[in-house]
């Protein structure tokens, strides 16, 4: 009875602290500007289905690709056993689908303690080429300190998860072994996959009191990893896990070298060219040109700010960072989530007097940027960085007049004679007559 | 060979409508190594006889630089603009020799009222070919010589034309051979985004060079681009290797030129 309780407790405990998080996480993503992505929907949901679900776009690099599809697969079928788990606390049985479900049980529980093993080589080959093998990408200046230690405590808690479950099984098949199970006390074998050798092979110098308390360590330790788990998502890069639907549901759809239409600068440019001319229905003008904080990108842009798993895919391609420049696209992901978490955490009406463009991201992080697209490219979930990176480079030149002087320059031209060197208009045809 | 480069008020004074609109761009009018790819686009269109003009003096800057640069004022005043003058002559369809002038026109104008059916030359080449206007059949020129394609952001990832200047390269009887980053993963040569407008920010490398080396890995003896900028940088990146002698940079329609000797 006792047990029931602290379930029930601990349950509606994670379940409530992860949902309070998770609204906050969704009240941060609505500071952001607004802009539709609510059109063709079908060719949204199928964007979704073959990047976020079909992971598509992480078959680029197959080994990091099936490793990472291992854990995938295990983590989602693994849920159903949790409703076991959750079935069982709340009524205080032990493995209740197994009489009603029969032979399917043992294949799911089998088919489930499989992928766990996959899983558990897969963490162990992420934890290696983590941290033995030196990647670049995984040693860059942005994931030293926290970043780094969060990846490999996602790991950690994985190999833990795993652990437990294997434990529960194994020394449950023992004890069914022995007659000693609280689901059969006839004597018998589970017939799971892994656990009805894994189980003897480990558990059998034990006597059946000891390996009920290790059994139930492992249900416990189980369940505990797992609302554990919830609660460190949203403080973590392993938010993807959720939020890589969202995120490539919502996906740019449109060509990738289309940046987006300032329509608050064509009011005024229309107003410039003909003062007769009718703003358009748009209110007032912007109090900003171009983002300078968090609150000047778009929901979009927050939203992939939380779901960047900080994989480096794209620092890894990005021209300039190859070449030794500051920019990191990845950065500017982890730039921005930090700042948004840093202004939600601000009361009402307080402001402090820090911003994204400044505080975070440097101008010549912004200024080494040569709009390649390779980074959009490149990303597992369809994040688009250069989004952030043009809108805070608006926010420098139409504000703040900062840019590099030769660019100062360029643009002088463009406006006295239409090119972005020194040429006048007249000559543009001269090519036709020279030899 | 004299070209022929018929100006769209000239046409209209005639009362005549071309059907398509050759968009030179900044590069390609003022930039001497452009404009000699300027000119290997009006012998080809020459050649096939098709009817085409350009704008001439009238034509001004698309804003692309601008508009990457961050400043979206210059970058919509030269595109209400330009469409001024495109709609005056009632435009429909416009190619463009370079990539930058491409995805503006194509993607960035249409916003704000110009809406037009824009093509990359390659494309246009690539359409003369297959409707037999332009035939290179039995060309030596090229025969058997290893060319690679550098990719251009502004066609490749930006807009997915991947396929269209490598079907070019094959028709010369050429060997594509491709770098190691291509299509969609194809690398920078560094100009995009205005940097060709200025210097590269602190690093311990400059962008071209790395492309460059690609380039060199693949063991071509011809780059071939199909944007001016990208020639100029990896033209440079060469020249920093001195292999300006092995190898040459050529654009796409130059090489089609020369293999059909226009």
């Amino acid at each position: 009875m006792l047990s029931i309780v602290v379930f029930i407790s601990l349950f509606f405990f994670s379940t409530g602290l992860f949902l309070l998080n998770a609204n906050k996480i969704r009240k941060n993503i609505r500071l952001g500007r607004e802009v539709n992505r609510s059109d063709k929907p079908l060719t949204r949901l199928k964007t979704m289905v073959w990047v976020a679900l079909g992971q598509k776009k992480m078959f680029n690099r197959p080994i990091a690709a099936f490793l990472h599809l291992a854990l995938y697969v295990a983590f989602v079928i693994t849920q159903i056993e949790l409703l076991e788990i959750i079935a069982d606390g709340i009524t205080g049985n032990h493995r209740m689908f197994y009489f009603s479900l029969g032979d399917f049980y043992v294949f799911m529980v089998s088919f489930i303690e499989i992928l766990s093993v996959l899983a558990f080589v897969a963490t162990i080959a992420f934890l290696w080429r983590r941290n033995m093998l030196s990647l670049p990408r995984f040693n860059k200046n942005e994931l030293l300190g926290w970043p780094k230690k969060d990846a490999n405590l996602i790991l950690i808690m994985e190999l833990v998860l795993i652990v437990f479950i294997l434990t529960m099984n194994g020394t449950d098949e023992v004890l069914y072994n022995r007659g000693g199970s609280h689901v059969a006390y006839a004597k018998g074998s589970f017939g799971f996959s892994i656990s009805a050798w894994l189980g003897p092979l480990v558990f059998d110098s034990f006597n059946v009191e000891t390996l009920r308390v290790f059994e139930r360590i492992g249900w416990w330790g189980h369940i505990c990893m797992v609302f554990l788990f919830l609660n460190y998502l949203p403080y973590s890069k392993h938010l993807h896990v959720l939020l890589a639907f969202p995120t490539t549901y919502f996906s740019n759809l449109q060509a990738k070298g289309k940046f987006s239409h300032m329509k608050s600068v064509e009011n005024e440019v229309k107003l410039m060219l003909d003062p007769n001319a009718i703003p358009l229905e748009s209110d007032a003008p912007p109090s900003r040109f171009g983002a300078k904080d968090v609150s000047d990108l778009t929901w979009k842009n927050l939203l992939d700010a939380y779901s960047c798993t900080e994989c480096g895919r794209c620092t890894d391609v990005c021209p300039a960072n190859n070449t030794g420049k500051l920019l990191s696209p990845r950065k500017i992901m982890m730039d921005t989530r930090d700042r948004l978490v840093e202004v939600g955490e601000l009361k009402k009406g307080e402001v402090d007097n820090k911003s994204l463009l400044g505080d975070y991201i440097s101008p010549e992080e912004l200024w080494a940027c040569t709009s390649c697209n390779a980074c959009v490219e490149a990303c597992p979930i369809n994040i688009d960085p250069l989004a952030i990176i043009i809108d805070l480079r608006r926010n420098l030149v139409m504000e703040e007049s900062a840019m590099p002087s030769e660019l100062a320059g360029m643009l002088t031209n463009i406006e006295n004679n239409g090119a972005p060197w020194q040429f006048s208009q007249s000559d543009r045809l001269n090519w036709a007559n020279e030899e | 060979m004299r070209l022929n480069v018929p100006t769209m008020s000239e046409m209209m004074a005639k009362g005549e409508t071309p059907e398509i609109l050759f968009w030179v761009g900044c590069a390609g009018s003022f930039d001497d190594r452009a404009k000699k790819i300027t000119k290997a686009l009006v012998k080809i269109l020459n050649h096939c006889k098709v009817s085409f003009a350009v704008l001439g003096t009238e034509e001004s800057c698309t804003g692309d630089p601008a508009k990457r640069a961050g400043n979206e004022f210059t970058f919509q005043m030269q595109a209400m603009m330009n469409i001024q003058v495109l709609d005056g002559y009632d435009v429909k369809r416009i190619v463009t020799g370079c990539p930058h002038c491409f995805n503006t026109l194509k993607n960035e104008y249409p916003e704000l009222g110009g809406k037009y059916e824009v093509i990359h030359h390659t494309q246009l080449i690539q359409d003369l070919i297959n409707t037999g206007k332009l035939g290179l059949e039995g060309s030596q020129t090229y025969k058997g010589k290893k060319i690679t394609f550098h990719d251009p952001c502004y066609l490749g990832r930006a807009n997915d034309v991947y396929e269209a200047p490598r079907a070019l390269i094959e028709k010369l009887d050429a060997e594509l051979v491709e770098m190691k980053r291509c299509k969609t993963n194809g690398l920078c040569c560094g100009a995009g985004g205005a940097q060709m407008f200025k210097e590269a920010e602190k690093g311990n490398k400059e962008i071209n060079i790395e492309r460059t080396e690609d380039a060199l890995e693949s063991n071509a003896e011809i780059i071939a681009t199909g944007c001016p900028f990208c020639n100029t940088m990896m033209t440079d990146g060469i020249k920093n290797f001195n292999k300006e002698n092995d190898i040459q940079v050529l654009d796409v329609a130059e090489l089609i030129v020369n293999a059909a000797e226009l």
